[in-house]
């Protein structure tokens, strides 16, 4: 590992698919960019993922999250990019002055761009009011796989999995990798979050999936020795010896959140416009940390757009961020979108479409300025429009 | 540990290893005696100790003419002399009482003058708009308010580990995993019987906390009181949070509690809690969902921004109440004395309690001339941290921001942690908002070697 310079044209904060995918196009360019992983080890979620599938899109092979994060890593340092490992961002100051700590203390690094790929974390159980005792053996989907796929333990034989998000079956894949059986698949709502074909595996592998049904508490002193489930009326218990709780996945914007960069409350992410350019413009975001959640070629994707954005804004390529103009979509049932706002442009944006993320189903027929478009969805869905040139109000007139 | 032959004889012997259990081990090596300090978990702090609302109190609401007031008061003295020393957090951040009702708002001059009885004489009357000058986020609902200002802000465990901590380096001894079975007193001296062998001590205390009755059952076959655990639940909002309240905000009491606190926490958080809620269990406090709601609610009537907040954490302890609304502290014939039902202001009064204990016993060693003052790590969120120093192995735990060295250091000396829980006591790792989605990973493998697994395999 190299030292950290004093000053460098762009510094990437996350070493997941978007931060590699933009420390390689970023190097390809010919800039000075160094990135900043705060683990021992790059490489982000995909790293503790020792499952498939991952790199289809991006090296038309199919391979597992580790595998996937070192060709990740192995292009973006062919382009010249630095790798830094074990150093924490602990401020986003004004125009792109970060202070970083590490085993040296803290440092300054001022760059010409920032570029925030800090990604997303599942929501642990503490928020989610589950009662009960707080034994050891409660965990994320994250935790797990780093404990399973990096440790190499085994950390329970028979848990549950609460939730029903693609995030939900990795985890139970993670568990039959670690030769642990989940006993089910707990889900409050009627359907599951990801799509029902997903969901076939682990019922394949013996997992039921329970609908409409609640973890009310967990029981046991220092390891968990089970939960009580409920459905409607009905109250039982289930011996366990582990509760995966997964999914909900949320920015990781801590870091965010003490700075002035300005937050949407909707995605939690940073503001953004068409560049992926956040409030101060040296600051720019791509990835998990600008909503709740895509997939890690989606990110990369994201990642190389908004390089290449810094890449213009770096020669002065970008329209004045301060004619920007919002994008609104206040409608009930959209919980978010972005871009947040757009600016007069000309160049070719980063993020090419008007992302949207849904409460509830919906169909509705969304129009804006001479523009419309059909949507048909459920919550936790990819659902596009097509970018406005200015500032929109989305409006949605439900179809049903 | 000597499991047979000849035991290591002690000049006194503390049962329970809680804040209370700390400061008076703290006590007596300072005093010059040897003692031994039992604890029937991995780990000190696992009981009562383990949760509480982490004020230091200035006592102005604690029964007028109590013990329990003069050990608070006295324990407020004492900690404010050591802390500097210890290097533990003190944030003199006030209190401040508020009235939501007319019929609240009627009893604030009793309140206050209450606190004047009780030498608190530094309480002031505040209008709704010197209330909303001083804490603009709250609801404009409030109607008046008094202020405490000597109230303040500790930390719940880096408190008590620097008493033990003390006492170890300066010659006590600490066995864990050790719960006392039985005693026999021969007139001058304590033979116990514990699960890791026979102790010999000249004197024994008991401030076993939540079976502190069952403790007096055991070595002299009465107690005066009976410990009903008294349960309260908390909710920790993230440290974004924090910034939405200055003081430590009371409501005006009840009959029967104190009522919700909402309050910082010296590591940055917003704590809002506990509930009162009486049990038999004594191990187990159980979160429920339905109460934990109506703690976010009951703070989002107060604070109205905190609906934007995330909760980083929950959590639940029980107090070691009794029957009555007194400490019991009683010497013994039996060369004993029993530290009881010490329910909701541990953490206040322990340092106090040790002196009062003292006082009553007669200390026959000569004190120690020149004792160590060992510097503990520093976590309050508003003083200098490690991981903004050099060498400190990187930062482990993200949320927190707790440093490898640290991680190393709590997991080494004579106060080592054992065990997860103990690991986090002492560091707060895995504490913070993603609850250890990010470092659980890499602190199993850092602890593996040094903590006792927590599996039932």
């Amino acid at each position: 590992m190299t030292s950290l310079p004093d000053i460098c044209d762009v510094l990437i904060v996350g070493s997941g698919p978007a931060g590699l995918a933009a420390a390689a196009r970023l190097g390809e360019a010919g800039l000075d960019v160094h990135l900043l992983e705060r683990e021992t080890v790059a490489g982000g979620i995909p790293r503790h993922c020792g499952h498939s599938p991952y790199g289809w899109r991006e090296f038309r092979r199919v391979m597992g999250g580790q595998t996937y994060a070192k060709r990740l890593i192995a292009r973006a340092t062919s382009f010249g990019a630095h790798i830094h490992t074990a150093v924490s961002v602990t401020d986003l100051g004004r125009g792109g002055r970060v202070t970083v700590s590490s085993n040296c203390g803290l440092q300054t690094v001022q760059a010409r761009a920032v570029l925030l790929a800090t990604g997303a974390r599942e929501t642990p159980r503490a928020p989610r009011f589950i009662g009960g005792t707080k034994p050891g053996g409660v965990m994320n989907t994250g935790a797990l796989q780093s404990l399973v796929y990096l440790n190499k333990e085994r950390p329970f034989r028979k848990p549950v999995v609460l939730g029903s998000e693609l995030v939900s079956v990795s985890a139970v894949l993670t568990c039959r990798h670690a030769r642990a059986k989940p006993l089910a698949m707990i889900e409050a709502n009627e359907r599951p979050t990801t799509r029902r074909a997903a969901t076939w595996l682990p019922r394949a592998l013996g997992t039921p999936l329970l609908l409409s049904t609640q973890i009310e508490a967990i029981h046991g002193r220092t390891w968990v020795e089970g939960v009580t489930l409920t459905s409607g009326e009905r109250r039982w218990n289930v011996e366990c010896d582990g509760v995966v709780v997964t999914g909900a996945f949320r920015p990781e914007n801590a870091l965010l959140r003490t700075t002035e960069l300005e937050v949407d409350p909707r995605t939690q992410g940073p503001v953004v416009d068409q560049y992926g350019r956040c409030s101060d413009p040296a600051y720019f975001a791509a990835g998990n940390l600008l909503r709740p959640v895509e997939t890690a070629p989606w990110c990369w994707n994201e990642g190389r757009m908004v390089a290449s954005a810094i890449i213009s804004a770096l020669a002065g390529g970008l329209p004045d961020p301060s004619l920007s103009e919002p994008v609104l979509a206040g409608y009930p049932g959209v919980a978010w979108h972005l871009p947040q706002r757009i600016s007069p442009n000309s160049s070719a944006p980063a993020l090419e479409n008007v992302q949207i993320g849904l409460a509830r189903s919906m169909a509705a027929t969304v129009r804006y300025g001479q523009a419309s478009a059909n949507l048909r969805s459920k919550p936790a869905r990819r659902i596009l429009l097509p970018l406005p040139d200015g500032g929109v109000d989305l409006k949605f007139e439900e179809t049903l | 540990m000597p499991e047979s032959g000849q035991p290591i004889s002690f000049d006194v012997t503390v049962i329970g290893a809680g804040v209370v259990g700390c400061a008076i081990a703290r006590k007596y090596t300072l005093l010059g005696a040897r003692v031994l300090l039992l604890e029937k978990a991995p780990d000190a702090l696992d009981g009562a100790s383990k949760a509480n609302s982490a004020i230091l109190h200035t006592g102005f609401d604690a029964p007028v003419g109590s013990i329990e007031l003069s050990c608070i008061q006295e324990g407020y003295r004492q900690y404010e002399q050591i802390h500097a020393k210890l290097n533990l957090p003190l944030d003199r951040c006030g209190a401040m009482v508020l009235a939501w009702t007319a019929e609240q708002e009627s009893r604030l001059p009793d309140l206050m003058e209450q606190a004047r009885t009780n030498s608190v004489g530094d309480v002031a009357l505040l209008s709704r708009e010197q209330v909303l000058a001083r804490e603009p986020e709250l609801a404009s609902t409030v109607r008046a308010g008094f202020i405490v200002p000597r109230e303040a802000l500790i930390d719940p465990w880096s408190a008590p580990h620097s008493y033990l901590s003390q006492a170890l380096v300066n010659g006590a001894t600490f066995r864990r995993n050790t719960e006392v079975l039985s005693g026999s007193f021969d007139g001058n001296a304590w033979m116990l019987e514990t699960t890791t062998g026979p102790v010999h001590s000249t004197r024994v205390i008991n401030a076993a906390g939540l079976y502190g009755d069952i403790v007096d059952q055991r070595l002299i076959g009465r107690s005066d009181f009976d410990i009903r655990p008294r349960k309260g639940q908390f909710v920790v909002f993230d440290k974004t949070a924090a910034r939405l309240a200055r003081h430590i905000l009371l409501p005006v009491p009840t009959e029967t509690t104190k009522g919700i606190v909402v309050c910082r926490t010296v590591w940055g958080n917003l704590l809002v809690g506990p509930t009162a809620e009486e049990q038999q269990d004594r191990i187990n406090a159980n979160l429920d969902s339905e109460t934990l709601e109506m703690l976010r609610e009951k703070a989002t009537e107060i604070l109205p921004a905190l609906a934007n907040e995330d909760v980083t954490t929950t959590y639940a302890g029980l107090r070691p109440a009794c029957g009555d609304k007194e400490y019991h502290i009683r010497r013994h014939p039996e060369n004993m004395i029993t530290v009881g039902a010490i329910r909701s202001t541990g953490l206040s009064a322990a340092l106090g309690i040790a002196e009062y204990i003292a006082r009553l016993d007669e200390t026959p060693w000569p004190p120690l001339p020149e004792p160590e003052w060992p510097a503990m790590p520093m976590l309050a969120e508003d003083q200098t941290r490690d991981w903004q120093t050099a060498g400190n192995g990187g930062i482990l735990c993200h949320c927190e921001r707790v440093t490898r060295r640290e991680v190393e250091a709590a997991m080494s000396g004579p106060n080592a942690a054992q065990s997860l829980a103990g690991l986090k006591r002492r560091t707060r790792v895995t504490m913070g908002r993603c609850q250890g989605f990010y470092c659980s990973g890499a602190l199993q493998e850092m602890t593996a070697k040094c903590l006792k697994p927590e599996s039932t395999e």
